[in-house]
């Protein structure tokens, strides 16, 4: 559905949105700073967003300055994404007992929030991410009850990025920085000679139903018009070249490249941890000293670790290189073959959080001036 | 034309080969028998023929010290037995042995080396038949050192 | 991931060989979905952890699984006693093409554990045995005393309408078969590479041969098939451990034609 009417609310009554979403039954997520770093957190009221903040952000280095004004969206994300939530870290599957003639009995995961949640400040980047993890449950051979359980009922409130991070490609990957659709709610934050204020439209019906009540005022011409310059005065921190990708970059599979990328790669994983769209996870199996309850979790995992692709008494990708290439393929190429669209969708965190700070979007362009082996 | 000619000619193993040449080996040939378990030909000994196994199936094996006679091919009706004559020093490098009653045509390597010497077309088209046999027993016999199936039963 | 594993009672578990058992678990309440040849099941034995396994055989109330001890849980799985009872997920995965094979030849070539997942895609080609043509078998195993269902090979090999090779990789004195690679085999077989349905599982080297010599005597790629094996943990396409190339082996295989990934098994380490 196209964006509704558009309202707009002083930065001064945001949190009428916030206590909206508070009365009609959800919990409430939204960006917070901890320790330096925006991270993701439980959002009692606006008060709690990242005032007056912006990253720096570059390969393996993350800082918040000060903006001095009040904005709360000039910064973008941290290290968090909103995938914790829906595609938790650690969660139980089962839980199984054994009585003493060896019967089992299993019984399914733990229940999530009684509340569904509402995600308060999702950029564009993020708001594809949930769709790309929407399209690897949906694919599935089976439902995922741990992700649909949290999924389902999800009010999702994106922000469009006025200030896009250093190491931002959202335009390239054409998922941002300002969205059309794929929203409940859709806010834009303005500050200008008409005062420091959000815009917020409905991209649902029910977002719009929600929206009613509050009699908000409607946004001006001149408010429209404020939006459509932010966007087109975004900078981007880094672009990649989209056009052929794949194909290219699968043609170069066997390429020596691999081998120079290895050699700063550290494996350590941070980039599939920060990625909101990585979703590779493991189980583990633990049981209590009796023997009689066991449980089965399931944890993140990443393709970097040696022991994800064992097989057979060894690892098929035993070698830095062939992990390097699993995942950079895996994101710009096989993605497009598994789920019809690409895996990246250029927040940027893999390379903010390398700590040799290597860059995805300048190995894909290196890769590609290679020769085809 | 010897009943033997026939054979060559008919045999898969010779198939193409021009008429003459079906003749000058064919010269070289006996019709072979060995009963169920004798031994076919040794390790060590003068590798002074090869064989066309006709009927009945021939193993090739060594003998290990402590665990007795391990079989590494067996050879059927049809296939080529015998690869040593070819090379010196001429030496068998493995028993072979028959599994059943075995006829073969047994080709003597002094004569077949001597007809091959004085006419080098022959050498060669026999060298085109015996080549790719041995590339895949070559190939076959790296499939089974790689011991891909496992640990020992 | 999926629902929680169903709990399923051990019925007998035979031992096959020093590393290989068939465990045969009571399915009669009919509570997963029927399996068709091809496809595995995931295996909890109790607190050790889940693990991938071929059905073997199913019939009527009965699932059978024959699994090489490689690690913790298929040791536990070999342990097992009748009466204990495991849990089971599944089935899963992309199955032997049966019905592509009806009024074909089928060619079925099995290397080591591999003939576990492709006896099943045999007993559903003798259950219904006019609707095919040639039927040929070819396995091949490291020695004799490595050999699986040893009984039912003897019950194949004494029927006229099926042509069955087995071979072992060296035997000792007392072997009267055939000793060699599996690969020997194939010269002496006949089949129509125009009317033929291979179907293979093995070690990954064995196959890339097998398939290799099968289209160079005629058969298209796309009529070979491959079972192939990666690391599975979750066996529904979410897990990410099975990727291969661009392939999840739980949910697009394991079975694969040669057409599809006869290039991915050319590339180390993918």
């Amino acid at each position: 559905m196209d964006v509704g009417a558009a309202y707009r609310v002083p930065a001064t009554e945001l949190n009428v949105l916030v206590a909206a979403l508070d009365d009609a039954g959800y919990a409430v997520w939204g960006p917070t700073i901890r320790n330096e770093a925006v991270v993701v957190d439980r959002l009692d009221d606006a008060g709690s967003l990242p005032h007056g903040r912006r990253t720096v952000q570059a390969g393996g280095r993350y800082r918040l300055d000060a903006t001095g004004d009040a904005r709360v969206f000039a910064c973008v994300h941290g290290a968090d994404s909103w995938k914790r939530l829906l595609h938790p870290p650690k969660v139980r599957l089962w839980r199984c007992t054994r009585d003493a003639d060896g019967a089992l009995d299993f019984a399914g995961d733990e229940p999530p929030e009684a509340r569904p949640m509402a995600f308060f400040g999702v950029r564009g980047c993020d708001l594809a991410a949930i769709r790309r993890l929407d399209d690897v449950f949906d694919r599935a051979a089976a439902p995922d009850p741990v992700y649909e359980a949290r999924r389902n009922g999800l009010f999702v409130v994106a922000v469009e990025c006025a200030e896009p991070g250093g190491t931002c490609f959202c335009a390239s990957m054409g998922t941002g920085p300002q969205v059309e659709r794929g929203f409940d709610w859709r806010l834009t934050e303005l500050d200008d000679a008409d005062g420091h204020r959000f815009l917020v439209g409905a991209g649902s019906a029910l977002g719009a139903e929600l929206l009613a009540p509050l009699a908000l005022a409607p946004a001006t011409a001149a408010d429209e018009t404020a939006r459509r310059r932010q966007g087109e005065g975004a900078v981007m921190g880094r672009a990649l070249d989209t056009a052929g990708l794949g194909e290219a970059l699968v043609a170069r599979r066997e390429s020596g490249y691999f081998e120079q990328v290895a050699e700063r790669c550290l494996g350590c994983t941070n980039c599939t941890m920060v990625c909101p769209t990585c979703f590779c996870t493991t189980v583990e199996d633990t049981s209590d000293l009796a023997g009689t309850t066991a449980e089965q979790h399931r944890l993140w995992d990443s393709c970097f670790t040696l022991g994800f692709s064992y097989v057979n008494g060894g690892t098929v990708r035993e070698g830095g290189p062939a992990r390097y290439r699993q995942w950079l393929l895996h994101k710009l190429a096989t993605w497009w073959d598994q789920f019809d669209a690409c895996g990246c969708v250029g927040c940027g965190r893999c390379i903010t959080w390398c700590p040799v700070g290597i860059d995805i979007t300048a190995e894909a362009a290196a890769l590609r001036a290679e020769p085809v082996p | 034309m010897t009943p033997l000619a026939d054979l060559v000619r008919a045999h898969p193993f010779f198939a193409g080969l021009p008429a003459g040449m079906v003749d000058l080996v064919a010269g070289c040939g006996a019709n072979v028998a060995y009963p169920a378990g004798g031994y076919v030909f040794r390790e060590g000994r003068p590798a002074d023929r090869f064989f066309l196994v006709r009927h009945g199936r021939v193993s090739l094996e060594t003998f290990l010290p402590g665990r007795g006679p391990r079989v590494f091919q067996t050879l059927g009706p049809g296939e080529v037995v015998g690869a040593s004559w070819l090379v010196e020093p001429h030496v068998w490098s493995w028993d072979a042995r028959a599994l059943d009653t075995v006829r073969a045509v047994a080709f003597d390597a002094v004569c077949l080396r001597g007809k091959c010497d004085a006419d080098p077309t022959l050498g060669y088209a026999l060298m085109k038949r015996f080549v790719p046999i041995l590339v895949a027993r070559l190939q076959e016999a790296r499939m089974q050192a790689l011991d891909l199936y496992g640990r020992a039963s | 991931m999926t629902a929680p594993p169903l709990p399923l009672t051990v019925r007998e578990v035979v031992d096959e060989t020093a590393e290989a058992s068939t465990i045969v678990l009571d399915d009669e309440r009919g509570g997963l979905a029927e399996p068709v040849p091809g496809q595995f099941n995931m295996l909890y034995p109790f607190a050790v952890g889940e693990a991938a396994i071929s059905l073997s055989a199913f019939d009527a109330g009965r699932l059978t699984h024959t699994v090489r001890a490689v690690g913790p849980v298929s040791e536990a799985l070999r342990r097992l006693e009748p009466g204990a009872q495991v849990g089971v997920r599944g089935p899963f995965g992309r199955g032997w093409p049966m019905r592509r094979a009806r009024g074909r030849d089928v060619v079925l070539v099995a290397g080591g554990i591999g003939l576990a997942p492709l006896r099943p895609a045999i007993h559903a080609v003798l259950a219904e045995r006019e609707a095919f043509g040639r039927v040929l078998i070819l396995y091949g195993a490291r020695s004799p005393a490595d050999r699986l269902f040893i009984a039912e090979l003897e019950s194949w090999d004494a029927r006229d309408d099926v042509d069955l090779a087995v071979t072992v990789d060296y035997a000792d004195g007392g072997w009267r078969g055939r000793v060699g690679f599996v690969t020997a085999l194939l010269p002496h077989i006949r089949f129509d590479p125009d009317h033929t349905i291979a179907m293979m599982c093995g070690p990954e080297a064995m196959m890339r041969a097998v398939a290799s010599k099968l289209t160079a005597r005629g058969v298209p790629a796309s009529d070979v098939h491959l079972s192939m094996e990666r690391n599975m943990k979750c066996a529904v396409g979410t897990c990410g451990h099975c990727q291969f190339g661009p392939l999840f082996v739980c949910k697009d295989g394991p079975v694969f034609t040669f057409a599809e990934i006869e290039q991915l098994l050319a590339v180390r380490e993918i």
